[in-house]
């Protein structure tokens, strides 16, 4: 063994064997824990009925302000409403949205950037070209102007979010095949006849998929944040629908007297993506365990 | 020495088909509304005459293409319109807005180093060990942090609390300035360390186990002699490329935080005139932010090309 | 010679020093140059628990004299020298054992003073020039960094000197070459550049770790020569790790073979070469291509060397051996005298008279 070759072998030896196998993957720590943290969330969301005793969007003006107690743990907000109440429900309205708008521009973008690769040619570079535009821009720029221009609401989040995002997963499987496509398992298949389609559905998708499903997870992050921020100026979710952004919009007035209005949606906010980051980092692990950063 | 940046007036060639896709973007952003522009320009209660009025004077009788040439032929001639808010020019709104969001990127870029490098350094050299779980915890919760949400914090802690800053606006004289911007400066600064962190770690781990620090501390060197000779440069190659990718999703996030903190730059001016309907200035500031990012991009290729001396991007493929 | 460089005699004749340098601590009479004591070199696993990789490694290193150390990949080699130089990489640690430099333990010297050696008294090359020189720095600028550092030349002298010590190995139009990068450099001048920056401050004590391996075979000669003649004219010692047999026999005067993390047989280069007292030594000689001789028949030694993790009792060499005996792998044959100047680590050196042609 060479020197370097001893180096790693030693330390090897002094940690425990990391399993890389499918079937142990709940021996992955940063998995599991993703998994933990977004599993309590998303049954949160599901079960918020039986977990909160209030009603998010009814007023109750008399009641409004109130801070913490037994009767509301986080205090109401300035319309009387239970802020506890309105972060769980807050919640079942950013995580649907942030993974319903994950799957178009998964699907498209993947889609366009895996036959732009594969094929290669003039459609590569039209496509290629128009990628390039979309990046040209930078993600919140679009992505408000679009949704001013669609009208706020759910679907126009959805329209404006797969229009800017699908670039990214075109991008990457774009990538992906390029180098996919010159793998000796493809050079043998095509030398033995298969078709193209077979030859990408049968044989390449398995292998480059999980790259940007990868993507995809750090992408419902940042779809978590762009509807937050939304919320926040207005755009997105209309109120009285309880969003962890319009709330942390209404708890901005009071942030000298009741701080914890702007503070705990915030707080929602990063617990979610740190769940989520964590998942995604675990699956990364367990998928590609070769390109660990 | 100097034709390894041939690539660059190659690159600003490459760069003019997407330039026009910009500005095409740019320009159907306004006419994807159903409906008439003039009149949800105007709104609902608007005369039918005032919006055939508007109508000629923005010129959408005309059909659609013509009207993307004569668009195209004003910014030649750098016009911009005019501000259906403030009835000024909007070239003179966007010059005035632009060196304030350029100097609160800087500024933030600033930070963001003296945040990143200290951290990765420290997580780079000692892989594994407390310290480098508390910067990849760092970098975790740094990602998931809403931007705006920071800022309010920020504001929360250092202005509200301990009355160390002030809570929004931009100052009066250039003294002011700096004092103003240091808290969204610094909340977009947390917002990019993450990605630089991570990159720079990992690259300057790459580094540290390299041959050629071995030969450097065969020569003697150690610590932060050996740091800024040698392990810096070589591991700062990749982040370049990284930080050059944040810069550009920054400018959207400076959008926002102009808004939380009121700093008059170009984010304000979007955003007020997206709930203005003030649709030449949207137009204006997304093609002016989108041709940052272009040039941001060439920039980036530039430095790289300064700091590495092995690379030659004149010959290299279109990635 | 150039009128502004201080000459400082040795035992061995004229060393020429670069100008503005300190002298260096006067070699003591009598004491070795190096002298490598005992040297177990491993990794702690657990707090209790530690896996030699080198053990038990003595020699000594004259002034002037050119040692090759020689042994196959993984024989623990380039491990002993990166120990000497101390720059052993991460979980690789000195578990005991005693290396002397001019009569002080280099091992119990604190790592600030230690740092002061490396470059003006202790220099070393690497194996392969591309990945030992920093990418991103002229190689002109990289010579020049131990003479700054440790002569406390200015950026100006320093950078004269470095073009000087080009000339010196052989590069042609040096001060231009100077300003280049290593990426820009062919294979063998890059190794002139390492060998013109090891010596840059005059070392007494050179460690190469295989410099000449990654090199083309004509370039390699002229390395060696380069080597052999800087050492000459200087009268630095040399410790040589190299696993090519054709190599030693060039520039060394003795050598040591080392299998399985311990020196089996050490002596003069001639005489081992002539009459090797260890079966492995033996076995290499016997193994190795010889263009003198062509129509020799290779004869290569079965079986493979142990694993660093399970090491066999006993003899390391025993389970490939083919003078092997019940007592040799009952316990490990201890480095001993064999003849005058030559020891062997076998119980039945005895048994190795044949001469090889």
């Amino acid at each position: 063994m060479t020197t370097a070759a001893v180096a790693t072998a030693t330390r090897a030896m002094r940690r425990p064997a990391r399993s890389r196998s499918l079937k142990a993957w709940y021996r992955n720590g940063t998995l599991v824990a993703g998994l933990v943290i977004v599993g309590l969330l998303v049954l949160a969301a599901i079960f918020a009925p039986l977990i909160t005793h209030y009603d998010p969007i009814k007023q109750d003006l008399q009641n409004a302000l109130l801070s913490p107690s037994a009767d509301h743990w986080l205090g109401t907000d300035k319309y009387g409403r239970d802020v506890y109440t309105r972060l769980v429900y807050g919640a079942r309205v950013d995580l649907r949205i942030g993974f319903l708008a994950v799957l178009i521009p998964f699907v498209v973008g993947s889609v366009a950037g895996a036959l732009a690769g594969y094929f290669g040619g003039w459609g590569d570079t039209i496509v290629m070209r128009i990628v390039d535009v979309f990046f040209a821009f930078p993600f919140y720029v679009l992505v408000i102007v679009l949704v001013f221009v669609f009208g706020s609401g759910e679907k126009s989040i959805y329209l404006a979010i797969a229009a800017v995002s699908w670039v990214a997963y075109a991008k990457i499987m774009r990538g992906e095949l390029l180098v996919a496509k010159k793998q000796d398992y493809v050079v043998a298949a095509r030398l033995g006849g298969m078709s193209h389609g077979r030859i990408l559905l049968r044989h390449i998708t398995p292998n480059v998929l999980s790259q940007a499903l990868i993507y995809a997870m750090s992408d419902i992050v940042l779809d978590i944040l762009a509807i937050v921020t939304l919320g926040y100026l207005g755009l997105g979710i209309a109120p009285p629908t309880a969003e962890w952004g319009s709330m942390i919009l209404d708890g901005q007035e009071f942030i000298t007297t009741f701080w914890l209005q702007a503070t705990i949606p915030g707080l929602a906010v990063v617990v979610t993506s740190l769940g989520l980051s964590l998942l995604g980092d675990g699956l990364s692990d367990l998928l590609s365990p070769e390109r660990r950063k | 020495m100097l034709d390894r940046f041939r690539f660059v007036p190659i690159r600003l060639l490459q760069s003019i088909p997407v330039v026009i896709g910009v500005t095409i973007v740019v320009f159907f952003m306004v006419h994807l509304l159903p409906g008439n522009p003039a009149l949800t320009i105007l709104g609902q209660t608007a005369t039918p005459e005032r919006v055939a009025a508007l109508n000629t004077q923005l010129g959408l009788d005309k059909p659609l293409w013509d009207q993307y040439f004569i668009f195209v032929g004003r910014l030649l001639h750098g016009d911009l319109g005019d501000s259906l808010t403030y009835q000024r020019p909007v070239f003179d709104l966007v010059a005035q807005a632009v060196p304030i969001t350029l100097s609160l990127l800087a500024y933030a870029l600033v930070l963001s180093l003296a945040i990143s490098v200290p951290l990765a350094a420290l997580a780079a050299t000692a892989p594994g060990r407390v310290r480098d779980g508390l910067v990849r915890v760092f970098t975790l919760l740094g990602q998931g942090m809403p931007q705006f949400w920071v800022g309010i914090m920020l504001i929360l802690l250092l202005s509200v609390k301990l009355g160390a800053f002030p809570v929004g606006g931009y100052g009066q004289t250039p003294a002011e300035h700096p004092y103003y911007l240091f808290l969204p400066a610094l909340t977009l600064a947390i917002a990019m360390s993450p990605t630089t962190i991570r990159s720079l770690r990992a690259s300057t781990i790459n580094v540290l186990g390299a041959d050629y620090v071995g030969t450097a501390r065969s020569k003697g060197a150690a610590g932060v002699s050996l740091f800024r000779g040698h392990v810096l440069r070589n591991a700062a190659i990749p982040t370049v490329s990284i930080i050059g990718v944040n810069l550009g999703y920054l400018v959207g996030g400076s959008l926002v935080i102009e808004k939380v903190f009121a700093i008059p730059g170009l984010g304000s001016l979007m955003i007020n005139a997206i709930f203005a309907r003030d649709f030449p200035t949207i137009q204006a500031v997304a093609l002016f932010v989108a041709l940052f990012v272009i040039a941001v991009g060439i920039l980036t290729d530039v430095v790289y090309t300064l700091i590495d001396p092995r690379v030659d991007l004149s010959s290299k493929e279109r990635a | 010679m150039s009128a502004d460089t201080t000459t400082q005699t040795t035992a061995q004749g004229t060393a020429q020093a670069p100008a503005g340098r300190a002298s260096h601590a006067p070699v003591q009479p009598g004491v070795p140059l190096l002298s490598v004591q005992d040297l177990t070199v491993g990794v702690r696993p657990s707090r209790d628990r530690t896996v030699s990789i080198v053990e038990g490694v003595s020699f000594d290193v004259e002034p002037g004299q050119r040692m090759g150390i020689v042994g196959e990949s993984g024989s623990g080699k380039s491990l002993t020298l990166r120990a000497i130089a101390g720059l052993l990489p991460k979980p690789v640690e000195v578990l005991s054992g005693r290396v002397e430099y001019n009569g002080v333990d280099l091992l119990a010297m604190p790592a600030k003073k230690r740092r002061t050696l490396m470059g003006p008294e202790i220099a070393m090359i690497f194996q392969e020039p591309m990945t030992a020189l920093n990418p991103v720095v002229r190689v002109g600028d990289q010579i020049a960094e131990g003479p700054r550092r440790h002569l406390g030349l200015s950026a100006k002298e320093a950078g004269e000197l470095a073009v000087s010590m080009m000339a010196r190995t052989g590069i042609p139009d040096p001060a231009r070459r100077a300003r280049a990068y290593p990426h820009e450099l062919s294979g063998g001048l890059r190794q002139r550049i390492m060998i013109a920056m090891a010596v840059s401050c005059g070392p007494r004590l050179l460690l190469c770790d295989e410099p000449t391996t990654a090199l083309d075979v004509t370039v390699q000669l002229q390395v060696l020569r380069l080597l052999e003649k800087l050492c000459d004219e200087t009268g630095t010692s040399l410790v040589f790790v190299t696993h090519d047999l054709a190599v030693v026999n060039q520039t060394c005067s003795e050598l040591a073979v080392m299998y399985a993390g311990h020196i089996v047989e050490s002596g003069r280069v001639k005489d081992t070469f002539r009459q090797p007292r260890h079966p492995y030594t033996r076995g290499l000689l016997e193994s190795a291509p010889d263009f003198d001789r062509p129509d020799r028949l290779l004869i290569p030694i079965p079986g493979f060397p142990p694993n660093v993790a399970d090491r066999p009792e006993g003899c390391p060499f025993a389970p490939r051996c083919g003078y092997v005996r019940d007592h040799c792998t009952e316990s490990v044959p201890p480095l001993a005298e064999v003849a005058p100047g030559r020891l062997a680590a076998c119980f039945e050196s005895d048994r190795l008279t044949e001469v090889l042609a």
